[in-house]
This record gives structure tokens, C-alpha cells and sequence, in this order.
């Protein structure tokens, strides 16, 4: 590994304009350098600029709306990035430093073949003829290694796979050997098995063309398999930068060591998730005493679910009818008080489970047994009743919450609907009461969900299920959305609500790790079907089928021994 | 106890972002005073009396200065006044000669238009004279010339086309109204419904696209049978939903299918409040934008139907009675109608569509 420099960033300022006066810092002067042959990983959560300076290395922020401060400087082998004209940069960009977006599916174009888009990086920057670049093309694919890259070049974006779209990206960006390689959470919205192979193509490559590379991640663990360097920021400064080990083994600043231990882990189970306040304050109780889960068997079975099935029919052509077997024959039973983990991969249909027991889709097949009555086969108006009983937290707190309502809207919505609360004012009582049990201000009744971050509209949904007191909650994906941090205070929050109302959880995620850390019981499912259903510490010491196992082997351990 | 602190909702925002901008800001206040010129003449405030004679016929703007009755009647005359050339291959040239110069001499009796003695000319000419003493009566009292002129009856063109704005307008908001709501209602069982509702709703949306607009609006016209503001306002209403019924199907198919909606059904909430209460405040501005787009059309499209003579009865003013009464007074070369209307209506309908944009710029939620 050689030692100078190949990007250095001095001292970097980017403001982004809110009106037409005011402006917003969202980068405070941050400096860096990339050496070259070697990844240096940009670690952070939401809002803490990362992207923001890795678009500004690109010159992607657009001049209307960012303000780069005059006295910083991109140094890029010894030029000044952001002063060259429009004409050099792009020569540069593309060529010299290219990079790879988040979403693939929306960062291919979805009317052009993946070959003709790889042509054209080709062509333009490396003034190669048609046939030549179709012939690179096809062997750049077969680097990234898509399988059968000669039919594959002329697939168009949306017969692929997203992991496959991603090596497609990866594709491009290595097409004209760049010095510097910047990947912006390349594998966030890929499946945890598919990110592995991301991770270790992209290290690979790292290692055979000799280029560098800027790795952007919220994920802390999963900088510990690919970096060198790690740079840990928040709202827009640097916190911590060093050697991938010292950060790891020695972190000196406290959001760093927060940021590591927020998230939880395969290997322990803390009674409650230490938080980042906890850190930053440094009230950090020694070591809290680990948590015990599983059922013994003896527990009252507040939910049995038998042979659910549930098959979405598409039309195809002009009479054909094309079955989607969404989930296929999966029965388990919910204990009082516990929680059920749901994991597996997109597409596995551990959201359909959820949806069908609430019947926000209708189940094709199988019982759902709630106080011995049937509730996917009673009518509409019978189920009325039991819609209070069982609820639901959806993924996404940005859209899970009607934009048009206050919080005090959404909270008093449900209460009105199913009388609960004698008059107005005893269920304002009653919401504000919640909303003091999920920790948000008394002041929150009155605003908007727009003004508040992901983690606190999850607590408001979460106060919006919890106004009908129900007993049985799934948890779709609910913490996925949100920062490490914030997770951490969620899953702390859904901890408590537990003991309190000895609330019985269905909790649905692709995260083991955080199935780990809340479930009881875990329920494995693929491509529809349950393989694999036992307590949670005797699934994950020893993981009866082989695809568990692939699951587990898949998740980023942090630091590599 | 507690804070009571409200936050700035949707409308707060959007009107926030409206007022920093001049051009919208602009555009809104000649939309206010139009308005508020209907509202005073709607309630009798301003040009209730536009009906009065109150000039000559076609007395002309004050800066043009005042015309004789012959031009008034005929337009210019100046041109009769000459004489032909005479044509030496004409075999009638010496008679018309002959004539002319009987014609010339004023002693000579009593001759008629054609140009020979008339057995009455006396007669005629006393009741001629008499009919001159009671016009020079009425002409006394009525102005020879009005600030901004006068129509083929002397009516103020300033208040007919205050009068005119009022009817325009009026039918313009009231029909965009009417077909918003029907588009609306449509659009959102359509969209929320799917299914069955959606293919009758699409069957009779097609039936509506499928005609051209002038012949279905003939149709209604002629099957309304009834000419008067309500039926222009009945037959744009019943034919402009379209538009905004795609529009908003299209946004209730996208909303249907979002979280904040299947939380609202999952805490049981009927269809009803799913569509009117959560889903409508969430699609409300494409109501709202397509609704000021349909105001500015339909003013148009009443001065279209008007001209067209599908439009107000008579007795009524609008600014298409009044382009269509000045078809005719242009050949005589009255022009003011023509530009009092053309203005009134130019002005608003552009400081309208300024307006609309800017609201949809402002209400966008894409640009927040």
C-alpha cells in the first residue's frame, strides 16, 4: 500500500439554501484524505453529511440549491476540483472517479439495455467504437460477475434482479478503471445475503485495479469488512477519524462508542439497548445484566394462526392468469406477553403474514384462532371489534402518518372510531397521557407529523396503536427506517410497552440481529414457506437449515479477526 | 397545563410561500378586485343602472369627441358626398346629367331620392321637419359623447362591461366549481373503488372524451332547451369534469395503496372516512389547482358559447353578448365594445393563470 494521497479534502463548508435568505450548514468544514489503494469508509447516520460530501467530491449538488464556501478545496491528485470549468469536471468525473448510488433500480435507466448503458460510459470517455465497447462490456459483466453476461447485456434493467442491477452499476463505475471508486450505501437496500456478495465483489475489484476507495455507510459493522480508514461523522463534523482497528478495538470519541454498541449483536442480549444519550452524557451503567428469552411451553396462546395461505393472481396476456404463491401454509402460535420474530429476505412473504392477520389483505386460505373465534373467516362487521385488539406498526413512519392530520388528529382518530374515551376531552387526556408513555411533549399534540424525525413518528404510530390498548401488535419492518441510534431507543420503548401491558408482538424483520435482541420465539421464512421455527437461542446456536445458516453467516460482524 | 402551540398545516405553508412571491401576489390582488367589482355589482352597488340610455346611440369615447347623427346611423358618410366620374360609355350618361343638375338647384320643388319631383314633397318635408324638432329633444338630453362610449343603444360601456364581468365570472367560478366537484366525487369512487365502479365510471368518462367538446356542448344546450345563465353554467359543469376526474382517480389509485391509509384501516375506519377524511386533504390541491385552471377556461368558454349565440339570453350582459354585438358595430367602424370587453376579460383571464401557477408552484409538495 503506498502512502500518498489521492483525494484530499480540506476543510470542506456546503450550506444548502432553505429560503431565500436563510441557508443551513449541512457540512462544517470537514477535512479528509483518501490514500490511494485503499478504502476509507464514511460512517454516519441521517443528516450527518456524508452524502452531501461525497456529491460535492462528484460535483453532483446542484448549484442552485448548495453553496460550496470558496475556501474549501477538493484536491484531487494535486487539482482543485472545484475550481476547474464544468467541461474538465465531467471529463474527470465518470472517468477518474465514479460512483455508485444507493437504489439501483432507480439509478438505471429503465428503457435502455444494461449493455447499451455500459457502451455509453465507454464511448464517451473512452472513445471506443461499438463493437469494441459491446466486447468490454460484456467481459466488464462477467468481471462483476453476473452470470451469463452475453444474453445478460442486453437484458434491460428491469429483468434483473437487485442485486444484479447493483454489479451492473459496479459495472459502469469500474468501466474506465477509475482512480477513486465512491460508493454511497451501495448495499442498503439489498438483502442481507445479497450484500455480502456486493461487499466482497467491491473488495475484490478493490484489490485487482488498484483504485481506491470512499465507502459511505451508516453501518458501522459493516465497515468493519471492507475499510481501511474510517472517518465517523455527525451533523456535519468529523467525531473520530482513524486506522479501521483503533476505531473498533479503541474508539476515543463517545459517538463513536455509542454508535458501535447501539446496535445490537448476535452474540449478547442486554436487558435494555444503551442509547447515544447514555454515551454522551457518560451515564453509562457498567454492564446491564442480560435478558433471557424463549417460551417453555406452558404459556396461555393468545393467537393461532393454522395454514395460512395467501396467492396474489396477476393477469397475464390476454385470458392467461399468472399465481403468486405469497405465502404458503405457515401456522404458528403467539404466546401472551411474548414476541414472535418473523425474518427473512424480500419477496419471502413475511409481510403478507402480517397484512393477512390484520386483513388488510384478504388470506386465501387457513385460520387465525383469536379467544376461539375464527377472524379471518368471521364477516367484516364481526371483525370490527377485534381491529382494536390487533394491531399493526407499518415500516415506514414518513408514510404511515396522514401528512393532513395533527398528531392530536391521529391519535384521536381511532378512539373516536371505536368509542373509546367518554367525551373529547377524556380522550385528549388519554392521548396526551401516551404521548408522555412514548416520550414524546405534551407539545406534540398540535403539530404536524412532517415536523418531527423518524423516530419520532414511530413513537407516534406506536401511540396511535397503543390508544386502543391492543393486545396483539405486529411490527412490520418497524425499525428498519430508522438510524442505529434511534432503533435502539424504539426497540427500548417496544421493551417497556411489553412488561407494562404485557403486549404480545409478531415482529417482522430482515434484521437478525434485532430479532435477536427482541423475539422469543423466530419463525424462518423463504420464498413463502416457514423453514425453520424454534426458540430464539437455540436458533441461533445452532441454526437447523442450511438457508438459516446462510443468514446468519451473511451478517456483518463488525471487525474481521 | 399544557402548551397550546399549533404548527403551520398544508394551507399555512402554501400561503406563506404565495405571499413571498410578487408575481402571485400580483396576479391575486387584480383577482380581488375583480372580484370585488362583482360582488358590488352583484349586489347593486356599482352599474345597476347599465340599462339606461344614457348616451346617443354609439356616442364615441370622450378622447374620440363626438360624431354627427348620419355617422352614428351609417358610419362614416363622407364618401356619398362625392360624385362618381362620369362613365362616356353610358347610354342613360345624359339623363343622370340632367338630373344631377336639377338636383343642384335648390329652388327647384320637391324631388325625391331617386331624383324626381314628388307629388308629397311638401307634405313630407313639413313631418320630416317636425320629426327633427322632437329628435333635437331627446338628443339634447342624451350625451353626445360618454368617458369610455356607448353601444347601439347608448348604454355606458364601462358599466355593461362591469355588468358583462359580473355574468362572466360568475358563470366561469360557479361551472368550474360544479365540475370540479363532479370530477372529484367521480374520480375518488372511481379510484378508491377499482373494480366494477372504476370500468362504469371509465365507460362514461370515454362516452364524454369520445365526442368533440363544441358538439356535446351543443347537445346539452339543445337538450336543456332553455337559454339563461343557469343552463351555461349547467352545460360547462356537465361536460368540463373530465379533466379532473383523471386527475384525481389517479391520485386516489397512488393514495389507496399508501401506509397512512392502510393505518386508517387497520384502526377501522370505513371507506368513507378513508376517502373524504384522510385520502381528500392529501389530493385537495389538484382539486383546488384544476379548479382555478377551469375558471379561466370557462370564462372563456362563456364569451365563445355567448358569441356563438349559445350563450346569456337577451337582456342579459356578459363579455361574450358584448363581442357578439360588436361583430356587427365593427363594420361601422365602433370599436370601443369590442375593446372594452376584450380588456376586461384579457386582464383577468392572464392575472388569473398567473395566479393558478404561482398556486400550484405554492401548494406543490414535491418543492417543499
Amino acid at each position: 500500500m503506498t502512502t500518498d494521497t489521492l483525494l484530499s479534502v480540506d476543510n470542506l463548508r456546503v450550506s444548502f439554501r432553505t429560503d431565500k435568505k436563510n441557508t443551513t450548514e449541512a457540512v462544517k468544514g470537514i477535512s479528509f484524505a483518501i490514500p490511494r489503494d485503499a478504502t476509507v469508509a464514511l460512517v454516519g447516520e441521517s443528516g450527518s453529511g456524508k452524502s452531501v460530501s461525497s456529491l460535492a467530491v462528484m460535483g453532483l449538488l446542484s448549484p442552485d440549491a448548495a453553496v460550496i464556501s470558496p475556501d474549501s478545496k477538493i484536491l484531487f491528485e494535486g487539482r482543485d476540483l472545484l475550481v476547474l470549468s464544468r467541461a474538465e469536471r465531467r471529463d474527470l468525473c465518470g472517468k477518474d472517479i465514479s460512483m455508485i448510488f444507493q437504489e439501483p433500480m432507480t439509478s438505471l435507466n429503465p428503457v435502455f439495455t444494461v449493455g447499451f448503458q455500459i457502451e455509453e460510459v465507454l464511448r464517451l470517455h473512452m472513445g471506443m467504437s461499438g463493437k469494441q465497447a459491446r466486447a468490454r462490456a460484456i467481459a466488464l459483466l462477467d468481471e462483476v460477475g453476473l452470470p451469463s453476461p452475453e444474453t445478460k447485456v442486453n437484458a434491460y434493467p428491469n429483468q434483473l434482479s437487485g442485486g444484479q442491477q447493483q454489479r451492473v452499476m459496479i459495472a459502469m463505475a469500474i468501466a474506465c478503471e477509475p482512480k477513486l471508486l465512491i460508493a454511497d450505501e451501495p448495499t442498503t437496500a439489498l438483502d442481507v445475503t445479497i450484500q455480502k456478495q456486493i461487499i466482497d465483489l467491491i473488495a475484490a475489484l478493490r484489490k485487482k485495479h488498484k483504485m481506491s476507495v470512499l465507502f459511505i455507510t451508516h453501518d458501522l459493522a459493516l465497515v468493519g469488512e471492507i475499510a481501511d480508514r474510517v472517518i465517523v461523522m455527525r451533523h456535519g463534523e468529523i467525531r473520530e477519524s482513524g486506522d479501521v482497528r483503533q476505531i473498533f478495538e479503541q474508539p476515543q470519541d463517545a459517538y463513536t462508542k455509542a454508535l458501535l454498541h447501539c446496535r445490537p449483536t448476535l452474540d449478547t442480549r442486554p436487558w435494555r439497548l444503551p442509547v447515544i444519550a447514555d454515551y454522551l452524557d457518560g451515564k453509562l451503567e457498567p454492564q446491564l445484566k442480560e435478558r433471557q428469552r424463549g417460551l417453555t411451553g406452558s404459556e396461555e396462546i393468545v393467537l393461532e394462526v393454522r395454514n395460512l395461505a395467501k396467492h396474489f393472481s396477476s393477469r397475464e396476456g390476454l385470458f392467461g392468469k399468472r399465481v403468486t404463491h405469497a405465502v404458503q401454509d405457515v401456522s404458528f402460535k403467539l404466546a401472551r406477553g411474548k414476541t414472535l420474530g418473523v425474518v427473512g429476505e424480500s419477496g419471502s412473504g413475511k409481510t403478507t403474514v402480517g397484512m393477512t392477520l390484520l386483513r388488510l389483505h384478504k388470506a386465501t386460505a387457513g385460520e387465525a384462532w383469536f379467544e376461539g373465534k375464527d377472524i379471518i373467516a368471521m364477516p367484516d362487521k364481526e371483525f370490527m371489534p377485534y381491529k382494536r385488539r390487533i394491531q399493526i406498526i407499518f415500516q415506514n413512519p414518513y408514510a404511515s402518518l396522514n401528512p393532513r392530520f395533527t398528531v392530536g388528529q391521529i391519535l384521536l382518530e381511532p378512539m373516536q372510531i371505536h368509542g373509546i374515551g367518554a367525551n373529547e376531552r377524556e380522550r385528549t387526556e388519554m392521548a396526551m397521557g401516551l404521548l408522555d408513555k412514548v416520550g414524546l411533549p405534551r407539545t406534540a399534540f398540535h403539530r404536524y407529523p412532517h415536523e418531527f424525525s423518524g423516530g419520532q413518528r414511530q413513537r407516534i404510530a406506536i401511540a396511535r396503536c397503543l390508544t386502543m390498548r391492543p393486545e396483539v401488535l405486529v411490527c412490520d419492518e418497524s425499525v428498519s427506517a430508522l438510524d442505529v441510534s434511534v432503533q435502539a431507543q424504539v426497540l427500548n420503548l417496544l421493551q417497556e410497552l411489553q412488561e407494562e401491558f404485557g403486549l404480545s408482538y409478531i415482529f417482522i424483520s430482515h434484521d437478525l440481529a434485532v430479532v435477536k435482541y427482541i423475539a422469543d420465539q423466530v419463525m424462518v421464512m423463504h420464498q413463502g414457506k416457514v423453514v425453520e421455527m424454534a426458540n430464539s437461542d437455540d436458533l441461533y446456536r445452532h441454526p437447523a437449515h442450511p438457508y438459516t445458516r446462510a443468514l446468519l453467516g451473511a451478517i456483518p460482524k463488525g471487525i474481521s479477526a | 397545563m399544557t402548551d397550546i402551540q399549533t404548527s403551520p398545516g398544508l394551507w399555512t405553508l402554501a400561503w406563506r410561500r404565495l405571499r413571498a412571491d410578487r408575481i402571485a401576489m400580483g396576479s391575486m390582488t387584480v383577482v380581488l378586485l375583480y372580484l370585488l367589482l362583482l360582488l358590488s355589482s352583484a349586489s347593486g352597488l356599482v352599474a345597476a343602472d347599465w340599462a339606461r340610455e344614457v348616451g346617443v346611440n354609439y356616442a364615441p369615447p370622450t378622447f374620440v369627441g363626438p360624431q354627427s347623427a348620419d355617422e352614428r346611423i351609417f358610419g362614416s358618410t363622407a364618401s356619398d358626398k362625392e360624385v362618381p366620374p362620369e362613365n362616356p360609355l353610358d347610354p342613360l350618361k345624359d339623363i343622370i346629367r340632367e338630373l344631377r343638375q336639377q338636383n343642384a338647384q335648390p329652388s327647384s320643388p320637391v324631388i325625391n331620392d331617386y331624383g324626381i319631383p314628388d307629388p308629397i314633397g311638401k307634405e313630407m318635408a313639413e313631418i320630416r321637419q317636425e320629426l327633427a324638432k322632437t329628435r333635437n329633444v331627446e338628443s339634447a338630453a342624451k350625451l353626445e359623447t360618454l368617458p369610455f362610449g356607448a353601444d347601439k343603444w347608448g348604454h355606458d360601456i364601462i358599466k355593461k362591461t362591469i355588468k358583462g364581468s359580473e355574468t362572466s365570472i360568475i358563470v366561469g367560478l360557479v361551472a368550474a366549481f360544479l365540475a370540479t366537484l363532479l370530477g372529484t366525487v367521480f374520480g375518488a369512487l372511481s379510484g378508491y373503488f377499482g373494480k366494477a365502479v372504476d370500468d362504469f365510471f371509465n365507460w362514461f368518462y370515454s362516452i364524454f372524451t369520445a365526442i368533440p367538446n363544441m358538439l356535446l356542448i351543443m347537445a346539452v344546450a339543445a337538450v336543456l332547451q332553455h337559454k339563461g345563465v343557469l343552463t351555461i353554467v349547467l352545460i360547462l359543469g356537465l361536460t368540463g369534469w373530465t379533466g379532473t376526474y383523471r386527475l384525481i382517480r389517479a391520485e386516489y389509485i397512488k393514495h389507496k395503496a399508501r401506509e397512512y391509509v392502510m393505518a386508517a384501516d387497520a384502526i377501522g375506519a370505513s371507506n368513507w372516512r378513508k376517502m373524504f377524511v384522510h385520502i381528500f386533504p392529501n389530493v385537495s390541491h389538484v382539486a383546488l389547482v384544476q379548479m382555478s385552471i377551469m375558471s379561466v377556461s370557462f370564462i372563456k368558454a362563456e364569451v365563445i358559447l355567448s358569441f356563438l349565440g349559445f350563450g346569456v339570453p337577451v337582456g342579459v350582459v356578459s363579455w361574450g353578448s358584448m363581442l357578439n354585438e360588436a361583430q356587427n358595430e365593427l363594420i361601422l367602424g365602433k370599436w370601443w365594445q369590442l375593446t372594452a370587453a376584450s380588456i376586461a376579460m384579457a386582464v383577468l383571464v392572464t392575472a388569473f393563470s398567473m395566479f393558478t401557477d404561482a398556486l400550484r408552484d405554492a401548494l406543490d409538495p414535491k418543492l417543499k
